[in-house]
């Protein structure tokens, strides 16, 4: 079985532009298998669908057509079974809750025991390596704490997929490149699916198993550029970024953002293929 | 590291408020005395003083019968504003229903139904006046807190709607606590309001044991610096309900002030 099946998905947004009424295709007929323990990046320019995408496996928003599958089950049901744990580009913490409180939040609102939910903060909580900041408040931490915060509740209930929204967005490159490598070893000792939107090219080559890029207008899928891994001690060690291996990984992922905007598209993209 | 601004110390930011208030009454004093001004246009401070002393017991039975007023119409109309606002922001009927009558609650003048409710209730209630204040005190809660339940962010409506958490839960966990400082942002402007109502409606006639009540009768009968007394008293009054509602708001919302450490 896999994590996350979307098939032949289409998405129309109507908006309103003054009077007249018109729409926007974010997606159009876009099919994706991730598989479980996969991890895969969705990358592409702004109005990709990306993002859409992401929402739609997550069941935030519906598809117009087509199907989206989570662990065998329709998005909907998924979502009420909780088979996913998910972030943001904003953390979106609640304010006036200390970090452990908000890591409990989704214990809470499934109705876990305090003490459970306790014991499960804490342990997440140390796993992100914020011990000492349980009993702060967000406004108290850096963005990238606080994303750590996000991450530790989106794991709270031992999701088997997990979805992120450019999570590290909005965080400085060193800061990002510190927790991208966290996700790693987070993801190693769970084994969960990931998928991941970003607009960072190292940042999907150095993360994802397979990186799937899009183009706007309509949202498609052009490319899937299978990362190729240099043997080293561990996936989330930072020499990763210095091997030939990474850098023709990025090259491939940078051609199929590009080479599509070029006089001469690519005769046969993988995505137009399986349409 | 660069120095604070020397208005930032904590003794200065006391102080410099102080003098100022101080060389201002000393001003006063002195103009008084030397322009030869008649009580009756301005009394010196001192003649305040001397007034307030003498009637201290009368002046803090007064502003205790207005304060009590103001702060039973204050509790009043802040629970039904929160009440309304909350079930205004989660039924849209209701919401367009109240929103026009909110609108014409805010622009009558409210002080003016005084004489009404006296007629109704009769001279010897304190309900008029207190039915003023809530009234008065009902619109900006109502306002920032429906201001305040809107607010929720969409980042954090995806959040619930991912956790598939019932209505009843986001409201719970995250509308309600989201709309605190706002709740009490009307409240701090409600509680001046509280007091300037209560003290306003009382020269409607009445009972005659408030500030306002007193304010009249003393100036009625050239008492001008008496008339000042109960003044001070109104003023210090109006500090009291509004710095209360400041700690409050402190304590409520402790979560958003906190500074970086």
């Amino acid at each position: 079985m896999s994590a996350v099946e979307v098939a032949d998905v289409t998405k129309v947004f109507e908006t309103k532009a003054g009077r007249a009424a018109s729409t926007v295709r974010a997606l159009d007929a876009v099919s994706l298998t991730v598989a479980e323990g996969e991890f895969v990046a969705l990358i592409g320019p702004s109005g990709c669908g990306k993002s859409t995408l992401m929402r739609l496996i997550a069941d935030l928003d519906e598809p117009s057509a087509g199907e989206v599958r989570v662990f065998g089950m329709p998005a909907r049901q998924a979502r009420l079974e909780r088979a996913y744990g998910i972030a943001f580009q904003q953390s979106g913490l609640l304010p006036w809750r200390t970090v452990r409180a908000n890591v409990e939040l989704p214990l809470q609102l499934h109705g876990a025991s305090a003490a459970d939910r306790r014991a499960r903060a804490d342990e997440l909580i140390e796993l992100v390596g914020l011990a000492e900041f349980a009993d702060r408040h967000p406004d108290q931490l850096s963005g990238g704490m606080q994303q750590r915060v996000a991450i530790a509740r989106a794991l709270a209930e031992h999701p088997r997929l997990l979805l992120m929204d450019e999570p590290f967005g909005a965080l400085d490159e060193m800061t990002r490149e510190r927790l991208q490598g966290e996700l790693l070893r987070i993801r190693a000792e769970t084994g969960a699916a990931v998928v991941f939107v970003t607009h960072s090219i190292p940042e999907a080559v150095f993360l994802a198993d397979r990186v799937v890029v899009m183009s706007p207008r309509p949202g498609r899928i052009t490319d899937v550029v299978e990362v190729e891994r240099a043997p080293v001690a561990s996936a989330a060690d930072d020499a990763v970024r210095e091997t030939d291996a990474f850098f023709r990984s990025v090259s491939a992922v940078r051609e199929a953002l590009h080479g599509r905007q070029g006089a001469t598209p690519r005769a046969a993209p993988r995505g137009a293929e399986a349409r | 590291m660069t120095a604070a601004h020397w208005t930032d110390r904590g003794w200065v930011r006391i102080a410099a408020p102080a003098a100022l208030g101080v060389a201002a009454l000393a001003l006063w004093e002195v103009g008084v005395r030397a322009l030869e001004i008649q009580p009756y246009l301005l009394p010196a401070p001192s003649a305040i003083l001397a007034q307030l002393q003498a009637a201290i017991a009368g002046v803090a039975q007064a502003a205790l019968a207005t304060g009590r007023n103001a702060l039973v119409g204050l509790l009043l109309g802040a629970v039904v504003a929160v009440v309304v606002a909350a079930l205004a922001a989660r039924v849209r009927w209701l919401d367009q229903v109240v929103a026009p009558l909110v609108a014409a609650i805010a622009v009558v003048p409210i002080v003016a139904l005084a004489p009404v409710l006296q007629t109704m209730y009769g001279a010897t209630s304190e309900m008029p006046r207190i039915i003023v204040v809530a009234i008065a005190s009902f619109v900006p809660v109502f306002i920032t807190t429906l201001r305040g339940l809107r607010q929720v962010r969409p980042v954090h409506r995806d959040l619930m709607r991912a956790y598939g958490a019932s209505g009843w839960q986001a409201t719970r966990m995250v509308t309600m606590p989201g709309a605190v400082p706002f709740v009490f942002a009307g409240l701090t402007i409600a509680s001046s309001v509280a007091v300037i109502s209560a003290i306003v409606a009382e020269y409607f006639g009445g009972l005659q044991n408030g500030l306002g009540s007193r304010i009249a009768s003393a100036a009625a009968q050239s008492g001008y610096a008496r008339a000042w007394a109960y003044v001070v008293a109104a003023i210090a009054l109006g500090l009291i309900f509004y710095t209360v509602t400041l700690l409050l708001e402190r304590l409520a919302s402790r979560w958003a002030r906190i500074p970086v450490g």
